[in-house]
């Protein structure tokens, strides 16, 4: 049942996912963002990880993306104004299927297992994120945030012409 | 199994029903609380059949007949799935955020004790946030795929809106989940039960009052109604984002709006109002200083107190929002902005750093 569930959201993210990249109208590519995003978020819940699904809607779909169709339709970005393949377009392609390649070769080296590692109970609830979140992985979570925080002020700077 | 499906199914009918339910009274307000404010009669004259007897309950009735009735234009050059998508994603969210919302406590029947609220999720406060996020996408949509400047201009005033809001409303909420320490609406809900010094109920408004005030106008703003409506400011936009929308879809905007003033009036309810609590009302009756008045045929009686609780409150704040709505002018957009980034924004901070500060100090606060 839940392999079923799998097969047909991880056929409709890789379909969402095209599109995002094949789509000839901006507006179009971003929702299959949206799609992609909210799509690869039920795998979230497959493996019961609600807190991180809700996060991902909240962050991703609900404000990133948000932005991006923001941007689009004020700057009215029309279907053919679209970039020919260029440079860009290859190292793209290339960095994908590098990815894609190591991807592969990990799951042929390691393999796969039906049965994945039993988890605690309690697993993926707000509490069990939080405690690993700020006791073994405090100093990455820090970082992150110090992260965040330089491109905040970058785009204050780059925004802003006088400050 | 099948019981549970059942059970399931009729919870979640029963909240969406309370949902429109509470809606058409909005609507209702909306005719004759307005008329009242500004001193006229209101919508009386709807003849249905010949028939008018009932004054405003026929305006009810005759109003959503005619919106389904009416030719559903699609304007040429707009982008007709878009276009034919956006109310849908406008409703879907702001409907589907009222399954965490708990309207009663546990009833009991039959051995199987059921819990009145549509999902149990212990990310529920999460789940609302993205809900509520989602909701931009049918403004943004519908202002875009009609092919026209006021559409367009009213899309582009709502998502920078419902983005800027949406901070205010996230930051409110994180003083609301430090006080509670959950993210589940239940246990929210079930710690709100407790009395102060043996007599006072220990709603949340008495810990979070700054909150309350930050996620009421934050929820208003969310809800893109006056004061707060100028994604659709029919004086200077013609409609806003859904100026190109005409019967059934039109009148899906607009449900999506009362929707998500029952929405905001249901949260402002659950974190704030101690939600389905009734003051002093326990399992087995009424408990007053130490006296128990027991009720008869409490499994039944109690939860029936619960729910109505609950829908007394989220109808008291539907109609509260109506008023702010017809008392209160529409605002410039620069004082929208800095409404939205320069006062609600650092209030919510402060009150983030206090709330932290005082559990830190005093302990768990409730």
């Amino acid at each position: 049942m839940s392999v079923l569930v799998f097969l047909v959201l991880a056929a409709l993210t890789v379909a969402a996912a095209l599109t995002v990249i094949l789509h000839r109208n901006p507006v179009y590519s971003a929702l299959a963002l949206v799609s992609t995003l909210a799509l690869l978020s039920c795998f979230f819940v497959l493996l019961e990880a609600y807190m991180v699904w809700a996060l991902q809607i909240v962050v991703y779909a609900g404000a990133i993306v948000v932005l991006f169709v923001f941007v689009i339709m004020l700057l009215n970005v029309q279907s053919d104004e679209r970039a020919l393949p260029g440079p860009g377009t290859v190292v793209g392609v290339a960095g994908g299927a590098g990815l894609l390649a190591l991807l592969i070769a990990t799951v042929a080296v390691r393999g796969v297992t039906a049965n994945p590692p039993a988890v605690g109970a309690g697993f993926g609830t707000p509490e069990h994120l939080a405690r690993r979140l700020f006791t073994d992985y405090l100093v990455p979570f820090e970082v992150t945030s110090l992260l965040l925080l330089v491109a905040i002020v970058g785009a204050v700077v780059l925004g802003k012409r006088r400050i | 199994m099948a019981v549970d499906v059942a059970i399931a199914c009729a919870k979640a009918v029963f909240m969406i029903l309370l949902v429109l339910q509470v809606m058409g009274l909005g609507v209702f307000f909306e005719r004759k609380v307005s008329a009242v404010i500004q001193d006229r009669i209101g919508a009386n004259r709807a003849s249905i059949f010949g028939f008018a007897g009932l004054g405003i309950v026929n305006t009810l009735v005759a109003d959503p007949v005619k919106f389904l009735l009416k030719e559903d234009v699609t304007p040429a050059g707009a982008d007709r799935f878009l276009h034919f998508l956006a109310p849908i994603l406008a409703v879907v969210p702001a409907v589907a955020a009222f399954a965490v919302i708990p309207f009663g406590d546990v009833l009991e029947v039959g051995g199987r004790a059921i819990q009145l609220q549509a999902a149990q999720l212990n990310v529920g406060v999460l789940y609302v946030l993205a809900m509520t996020a989602l909701g931009v996408y049918g403004v943004v949509l519908a202002g875009w795929a009609s092919n026209n400047r006021w559409s367009l201009l009213g899309g582009i005033r709502g998502s920078a809106q419902m983005i800027s809001y949406e901070i205010a409303m996230g930051l409110a909420l994180i003083g609301i989940v430090l006080t509670y320490g959950t993210l589940d609406l239940q246990s929210m809900v079930r710690q709100q039960g407790a009395l102060l010094w043996g007599w006072l109920p220990a709603w949340g408004i008495l810990y979070q009052p700054f909150a309350f005030v930050l996620f009421l106008v934050a929820g208003v703003a969310e809800s893109k109604r006056i004061p707060f409506d100028l994604p659709e400011s029919e004086s200077e936009l013609v409609s806003g984002y859904f100026t190109e929308y005409s019967g059934a879809k039109h009148l899906m905007f607009m449900m999506a709006d009362f929707v998500e003033v029952v929405l905001v009036a249901a949260l402002v309810t659950t974190f704030f109002f101690g939600g389905w609590q009734v003051p002093f009302l326990l399992r087995d009756g009424f408990h007053v200083a130490g006296q128990v008045y027991e009720l008869p045929a409490a499994w039944i009686v109690v939860p029936a107190l619960q729910v109505t609780s609950f829908m007394v409150k989220m109808i008291f704040f539907t109609w509260l929002q109506i008023v702010i709505r017809w008392t209160l002018p529409r605002f410039r957009y620069d004082q929208l902005m800095r409404l939205g980034w320069q006062g609600l924004l650092p209030l919510g901070l402060v009150n983030v750093m206090a709330t932290a500060l005082a559990i830190l100090l005093w302990g768990t606060t409730a």
